[in-house]
């Protein structure tokens, strides 16, 4: 789970309360799943506890009182080494898409399964226009363009994924048919 | 309403079938991309569209007239009033300058050289590649010599563009940069675009897809041989 990571990440750049903190994560990541703020102080007071973060002071900028949080010299330490690791490139080859793609291939009802293929293929494709749309809207920020480009490149390997994977099957289906 | 129209278009080269049939409608202002694998057809739809080939059987009709029909001269005199095309290299004249090459449509067309050298000059500047207006196509990069080819492709303000894998030869920041600068001028002058593309990063920048399997229009959209039928 990588949210106390961005977090920290975040208070890197100096001190934030909670209500900041949410909304620097939404705007780095705009495409992730919006954090909502009970995670945020669930995850502040976790950090807390194990010495990563300490309480900075106290904010009353016209609402009500905030606590500002910074980031401990442990803190620093642990989020230079969660950078440093290199995540395992797939290291299990599972996903639903897959799961289904195969099941697909192994049925019997013949239309289904061909229907499903064509309509999963569609959907990625609206998803990849909608993304494309997204990135070059002028508005967009370099945050959108780099989530954008994110989701785009691995809609692409799955769309290339399926077409390899019903031609290779084509292929297989000719070798028995001689 | 549809400005370019094909009927059953059949054409081959040789005893080798290129195209078996492939009808389809494009409407005004409609950006879309005509995908599918290496050898599908792609190219040769794209050419007979834009009066470049003619087919062996079926129509072509480009605002309710017939352009299959048309003699060399009608179908030459279309491209270059009426459309524009851009391959995948850009294909500029090595030795003329940026400014040169996006001018000579208009010279062929007629215009004088003060107006023609104003508008590729304008041209340049809209895609962003107005200080290499004196530079020879050997002393750009891959990306800008294809910015020159596109404001070359525009600046007789085509009605229909005919884009064959126009990024093709491009890594993928540049010919990014290259598509974003073509969907955006397309959309403000209402330019129809067909973009020719195997890769579905740049099926992206479309409205939708007209995908190809064999010489025909493939409905799945997979564009190869479907394992089950």
């Amino acid at each position: 789970m990588s949210t106390p990571y961005v977090l920290m990440g975040l208070l890197a750049g100096g001190p934030k309360h909670g209500y900041d903190l949410k909304r620097a994560h939404d705007a780095r990541l705009p495409r992730a799943k919006p954090l909502a703020f009970g995670q945020v102080y669930a995850t502040l007071g976790r950090l807390a506890r194990d010495g990563l973060v300490t309480p900075a002071g106290q904010d009353q900028d016209a609402g009500p009182e905030r606590t500002s949080y910074t980031l401990t010299d442990t803190g620093h330490a642990a989020l230079t080494t969660w950078l440093a690791t290199v995540e395992p490139p797939l290291p299990h080859l599972t996903s639903v898409l897959l799961a289904k793609v195969v099941v697909a291939l192994l049925v019997t009802d013949i239309s289904q399964a061909r229907g499903y293929l064509v309509a999963q293929r569609a959907a990625h494709t609206t998803r990849l226009r909608e993304l494309t749309a997204l990135k070059t809207d002028p508005d967009a920020t370099l945050s959108d363009v780099i989530a954008a480009d994110y989701g785009i490149a691995h809609l692409d390997a799955d769309l290339r994924w399926l077409q390899t994977t019903l031609a290779r099957v084509a292929d297989l289906h000719k070798e028995i048919a001689r | 309403m549809s400005i370019l129209h094909a009927r059953g278009v059949v054409r081959a080269f040789g005893h080798t079938p290129a195209l078996r049939g492939v009808t389809l409608a494009i409407a005004e202002g409609e950006i879309v991309a005509v995908t599918g694998p290496s050898g599908c057809g792609k190219s040769t739809l794209l050419h007979c569209l834009a009066g470049i080939l003619r087919p062996d059987a079926g129509e072509v009709i480009y605002r309710d007239h017939r352009i299959d029909t048309l003699s060399e001269g009608g179908r030459s005199r279309l491209r270059r009033t009426e459309f524009g095309v851009l391959f995948q290299f850009g294909q500029l004249v090595s030795e003329l300058t940026a400014a040169e090459n996006v001018a000579l449509p208009l010279l062929l067309a007629g215009t004088g050289r003060r107006a023609a050298r104003t508008a590729a000059l304008s041209w340049l500047d809209r895609l962003g590649v107005a200080d290499l207006a004196d530079q020879r196509p050997g002393e750009m990069s891959g990306g800008q010599q294809q910015r020159c080819a596109l404001a070359r492709a525009l600046v007789t303000e085509p009605r229909v563009l005919f884009c064959d894998e126009p990024t093709g030869a491009l890594d993928s920041l540049t010919g990014e940069q290259v598509l974003s600068h073509l969907v955006r001028v397309a959309r403000q002058q209402g330019t129809t675009v067909l973009l020719a593309t195997h890769d579905a990063r740049v099926a992206g920048y479309a409205d939708r897809e007209i995908a190809l399997r064999d010489g025909q229009v493939d409905p799945s959209g997979f564009g190869v041989e479907a394992a089950i039928r």
